[in-house]
C-alpha cells in the first residue's frame, strides 16, 4: 500500500512540478480564477437588483447557490486542458517511453496524472468559489447555509472527478493533443447540461435533492475511473501512431460478431443467440432482481404513504373509480384505431433503444434507472389500483400480463444486454481495445436487439391491441 | 542475457513489423541493430523492455520472460529511446533523481549515481540547469545516464551517439564498451555503421521486420562479400603467367604490380601462397587483407533484397 502510494505520488509530484513552472499554465489561471469571481459578484449584484424590483424570492434565495455552482465549474472547464493532455501530450513530446520503459506500474501512472489532473482544477475552482463568497459576504443579500455550501463543494468536487476522469480516458485513446482537444466537447458539453439539471434542483428550493446529483455524478465519476484503468495499456500508447478510420475493419468486426459461425437464420437461432443468451445469465438475475425491488417498494409506498397524502373516504374513491373508468373507455377505444399496433410497438423498440443510448453514456446506470422508474411505476399503478379497490393481482393479470409475457421478456433481455455493454466496457480485457470492446458489445446487444427483442415486442404490440383490451373489458365490463 | 525466439509483432492493420527475430546476445557482448528506418529495430527494442507485447514467439531478457514478467524486465533493463524523452521543465539534478526514485534507490544511491554520472558524461555544471536549456549532446548524453542510473544487467540502446560531437561520442562508446566488459549484455541500434563495427560482437541486419543477417561481423563479411581477399604487391611489374596456386584459392583481380587473391582459408593457405610467389621470385613488397567495411556488406545485403544495383 505505503509502496503503490509512494509511485502514485512519485507520478503527479512530477506532475505538479512540471505544470506549475510553466508560465502558460499558470499565468491564465490565476487571472481567470481571480478575475471570473468578481465578474460574477457584479452580475449578481445587478441581476438581485432588477428582482428586487418585480420580485421573485425563489430566484433571489437561490441566486448565490447557483452562481456559486457555475463559479466553480468554470475553472474544471479551463484546467481540463491539463488532463486532456496527460497522455497524448507526453507522447507527442517523445516523455511517454522512458516512463513506460520503467518498473512504474499502470495504475499507479494512471492514478498519479488523475490525481494532478483533479487536484488542479479543485484547487483554482475552490479557490474561486471563496473570493467569490467573500464578496458575496459583504453585500446585503441571503448568504448560502454551510449545508447548502458543503452540497456544492461537494458537487464540485464530483463534477472534477467527472471531468477529469472522462478527460483522462480520452488522452490515453487519443493519439494527438489535436484530437484529444477536440474530443473534449464530448466532456463539457454533457457536464454542462448535468450543470443546467442541477440548477433546475437547486432553484427547485429542495437542498437534500442535490444529493441524488453528488451520487448520481460520484457514480458515473467512477465508472469512468474504473473503465480509464481497466483500459489503460502501454502497449496501446506506443502501439498506434495514426488512427485511419477503417470502415471496412470496423464493418467486418461487427457482422462477424453479429452472425457468429451461423449460415443461415435457422442455425444463427440454435446456435449463436443461445451462446450470448448464456452470457446475459448474470446481468438477467440483476434485472430481475431490480424489477422486483422497484416494482414493490413502490407498490408499498404508494399503499402506505398515498393515504396520508390524499384523503380516501369511499365517495372519493367512487369518484376515482368513474374518472378512471371514463379514462380506460377513451383509451380503449382509441387502441387499434388511433395507436395501432404498429405505433405501440414502434414506441416500445424506441424506449428500448434509448436504454442502450442512455446506458452507453453511463455505462449501464442511467439505462437502468429508466428500467427501475418505469417498474417502479408498474409497482405505483398496482398499488393505486388497491387503493381505490381493484385487486392488484386481478389488474396485473388482466391489463399487463397478457402482453407482458412477451414484453416483459423483451424489456428485461434488453436491458441485461444494456447492461452488460456497460459492464464489458468497464471490465479489463487485455487483450482488446476499447474500440474493439464497445463494437463487440454492440454487436452482442443487436444480436439480442434482432433475435428476442424486436419479434417479442411486436407479439406484445399485437396481443396489447387485440387481447389485453378485450381482456379488460370482458373482466370489468363496468368500466363500458 | 537477451534471447528471443520467432518473436513477432503484428499491429491491427495486419502489418507484420517485427516477423519471426530469433537472437541470443550473451552476458558481456554487444549486438547491434542495423536496418532502415521502419526495418522492426524500435518495436523489437519495445517488445524486449515489455512495452509491447509479441503476437507471435517469446523473449527472455535478463531472464526474465516477457509476456510473464514485465515489470521486472524494465526494472532490470536500461532503455535509451529513440527520442531523449527528457522533461524540459526540470533540470537535469532532478530528472536523474526522478527517475532514481522511479527504480526505487535510496537517497544516498541515487545523489552517488548522479554524482557519478554527471562527472563521467562532463555535464556536471549543468545539472543544475533547466533539461530545456541543454545542447542535443548534452540532452543524449543526460537520456544515456538516465538510462545508466539503476546500473542494469541489460541495455537497449537506440542511437546511442546520436547528435553528439565526436568527442562525446568516444565517451559514449567509451563507456559502452567498459559495461560490456562488465558483463552487461547490451543491444545497439543505430545507423552509424563504424560504431556497430567498432562496438559489436554481432551484427543483425533486419530488413521489414526480418533478420536477415546474423552473426559476427567476420562471419557476415564471408556470407555477403564472400572469402577474405588478400593483396600482394610488387616492387615492379610482374608477370605471374600462370601461377600454380593453392588449393581454395583464386586469383581475383591481376594489374602489373600487384595481384589480388580470394582465399578461403587464410591461416592454412597464406604461407603457401607467399611460398609460391616466392619461387617464382616474385619482388613482394607486402601482402596482405584487404580491408572491408561493414557498410559494404549493409549496403551489399540491401541492394541484394532490394534488388538494386551495389556500388562497391
Amino acid at each position: 500500500m505505503q509502496r503503490n502510494l509512494s509511485a502514485i505520488w512519485l507520478v503527479a509530484r512530477r506532475e505538479f512540478t512540471d505544470q506549475f513552472r510553466d508560465w502558460r499554465i499558470v499565468v491564465p489561471m490565476f487571472i481567470l480564477v481571480s478575475l471570473f469571481p468578481f465578474i460574477a459578484d457584479d452580475t449578481t449584484r445587478q441581476a438581485v437588483n432588477f428582482m428586487n424590483r418585480f420580485g421573485g424570492d425563489l430566484i433571489l434565495d437561490n441566486l448565490i447557490p447557483f452562481v456559486v455552482l457555475v463559479i466553480g465549474f468554470f475553472p474544471l472547464s479551463f484546467t481540463l486542458v491539463v488532463a486532456l493532455e496527460s497522455f497524448v501530450g507526453e507522447k507527442e513530446r517523445g516523455t511517454i517511453e522512458p516512463l513506460l520503459s520503467s518498473p512504474l506500474e499502470d495504475r499507479h501512472m494512471y492514478l498519479g496524472k488523475l490525481l494532478v489532473g483533479i487536484t488542479t482544477p479543485l484547487v483554482f475552482s475552490y479557490a474561486s468559489i471563496v473570493i467569490y463568497l467573500i464578496l458575496v459576504s459583504r453585500r446585503d443579500v441571503l448568504f448560502p447555509s454551510p449545508y447548502m455550501l458543503s452540497l456544492i463543494f461537494l458537487l464540485t468536487f464530483a463534477h472534477a472527478v467527472l471531468m477529469v476522469s472522462s478527460a483522462i480516458v480520452i488522452s490515453v485513446q487519443a493519439t494527438t493533443i489535436r484530437s484529444a482537444n477536440l474530443l473534449a466537447s464530448f466532456v463539457v458539453v454533457p457536464v454542462a447540461f448535468l450543470l443546467q439539471g442541477e440548477t433546475i434542483l437547486i432553484f427547485w428550493g429542495n437542498e437534500d435533492v442535490l444529493w441524488y446529483a453528488i451520487i448520481g455524478v460520484t457514480l458515473l465519476a467512477s465508472l469512468l475511473v474504473r473503465l480509464g484503468i481497466s483500459h489503460f495499456r502501454r502497449e496501446y500508447l506506443l502501439g498506434r501512431e495514426i488512427d485511419t478510420l477503417n470502415v471496412n475493419l470496423i464493418g467486418r468486426t461487427f457482422i462477424d460478431r453479429f452472425t457468429g459461425q451461423a449460415t443461415s437464420v435457422f442455425e444463427w437461432y440454435r446456435k449463436e443467440l443461445p451462446v450470448t443468451l448464456r452470457q446475459l445469465r448474470q446481468p438477467l438475475m440483476i434485472v430481475c432482481g431490480l424489477a422486483l425491488v422497484a416494482g414493490i417498494a413502490s407498490y408499498v409506498w404508494v399503499v402506505t404513504n398515498v393515504p396520508a397524502y390524499i384523503d380516501l373516504p369511499p365517495e372519493r374513491i367512487a369518484e376515482f373509480r368513474t374518472a378512471i373508468a371514463d379514462n380506460l373507455k377513451t383509451n380503449l377505444s382509441m387502441l387499434g384505431r388511433e395507436v395501432p399496433a404498429p405505433a405501440v410497438f414502434y414506441i416500445n423498440a424506441r424506449s428500448m433503444v434509448v436504454f442502450l443510448l442512455l446506458g452507453l453514456l453511463s455505462f449501464g446506470t442511467l439505462g437502468l434507472t429508466l428500467f427501475i422508474g418505469n417498474m417502479a411505476l408498474i409497482g405505483g399503478v398496482l398499488g393505486g389500483a388497491h387503493l381505490v379497490g381493484y385487486s392488484p393481482w386481478l389488474v396485473f393479470a388482466i391489463g399487463i400480463l397478457p402482453h407482458g409475457i412477451f414484453e416483459f421478456a423483451a424489456v428485461f433481455i434488453a436491458t441485461a444486454a444494456m447492461l452488460k455493454v456497460g459492464a464489458q466496457l468497464v471490465t479489463p480485457q487485455p487483450d482488446k481495445s476499447l474500440g474493439e470492446v464497445l463494437l463487440l458489445s454492440l454487436a452482442d446487444w443487436l444480436r439480442v436487439f434482432v433475435g428476442i427483442v424486436i419479434p417479442f415486442l411486436a407479439i406484445a404490440a399485437l396481443i396489447e391491441i387485440y387481447l389485453t383490451s378485450r381482456l379488460i373489458q370482458w373482466v370489468f365490463p363496468y368500466l363500458q | 542475457m537477451i534471447e528471443t525466439k520467432d518473436l513477432s509483432k503484428q499491429f491491427n492493420n495486419n502489418f507484420w513489423a517485427v516477423n519471426g527475430v530469433t537472437i541470443n546476445v550473451q552476458p558481456g557482448k554487444i549486438l547491434a541493430f542495423l536496418g532502415q528506418n521502419g526495418a522492426g529495430k524500435t518495436t523489437t527494442v519495445r517488445m524486449l523492455t515489455a512495452l509491447l507485447m509479441p503476437t507471435r514467439g517469446w523473449a527472455r531478457v535478463a531472464g526474465y520472460d516477457v509476456m510473464k514478467n514485465p515489470q521486472e524486465i524494465r526494472a532490470n533493463v536500461g532503455v535509451l529511446t529513440e527520442q531523449h524523452g527528457l522533461y524540459m521543465r526540470m533540470t537535469g539534478e532532478e530528472y536523474l533523481e526522478f527517475f532514481g526514485k522511479v527504480y526505487g534507490l535510496d537517497p544516498k544511491a541515487r545523489k552517488a549515481r548522479s554524482d557519478y554520472l554527471f562527472q563521467y558524461f562532463g555535464i556536471a555544471e549543468s545539472a543544475g540547469r533547466r533539461c530545456g536549456e541543454y545542447s542535443k549532446g548534452m540532452k543524449q548524453k543526460l537520456a544515456l545516464a538516465r538510462a545508466l542510473m539503476h546500473d542494469p544487467s541489460v541495455l537497449l540502446l537506440d542511437e546511442p551517439t546520436s547528435a553528439m560531437d565526436p568527442e562525446s561520442s568516444r565517451l559514449v562508446r567509451d563507456e559502452i564498451a567498459r559495461l560490456r566488459s562488465s558483463q552487461r549484455t547490451i543491444i545497439i541500434c543505430t545507423h552509424n555503421l563504424a560504431e556497430a563495427e567498432a562496438l559489436a560482437d554481432h551484427i543483425a541486419i533486419i530488413y521489414r521486420g526480418r533478420v536477415l543477417l546474423n552473426g559476427t561481423l567476420d562471419e557476415l563479411k564471408r556470407q555477403v562479400l564472400g572469402p577474405v581477399e588478400y593483396e600482394a604487391k610488387f616492387a615492379r611489374n610482374f608477370d605471374a603467367g600462370e601461377l600454380a596456386l593453392p588449393q581454395g584459392v583464386t586469383l581475383a583481380e591481376r594489374c602489373a604490380d600487384s595481384l589480388r587473391f580470394r582465399i578461403e582459408a587464410p591461416l592454412a593457405v597464406n604461407p603457401m601462397l607467399v611460398q609460391a610467389l616466392t619461387a617464382r621470385q616474385a619482388p613482394l613488397i607486402s601482402f596482405q587483407e584487404v580491408p572491408r567495411k561493414l557498410e559494404q556488406v549493409y549496403l551489399k545485403t540491401m541492394a541484394d533484397v532490394q534488388g538494386g544495383a551495389y556500388a562497391a
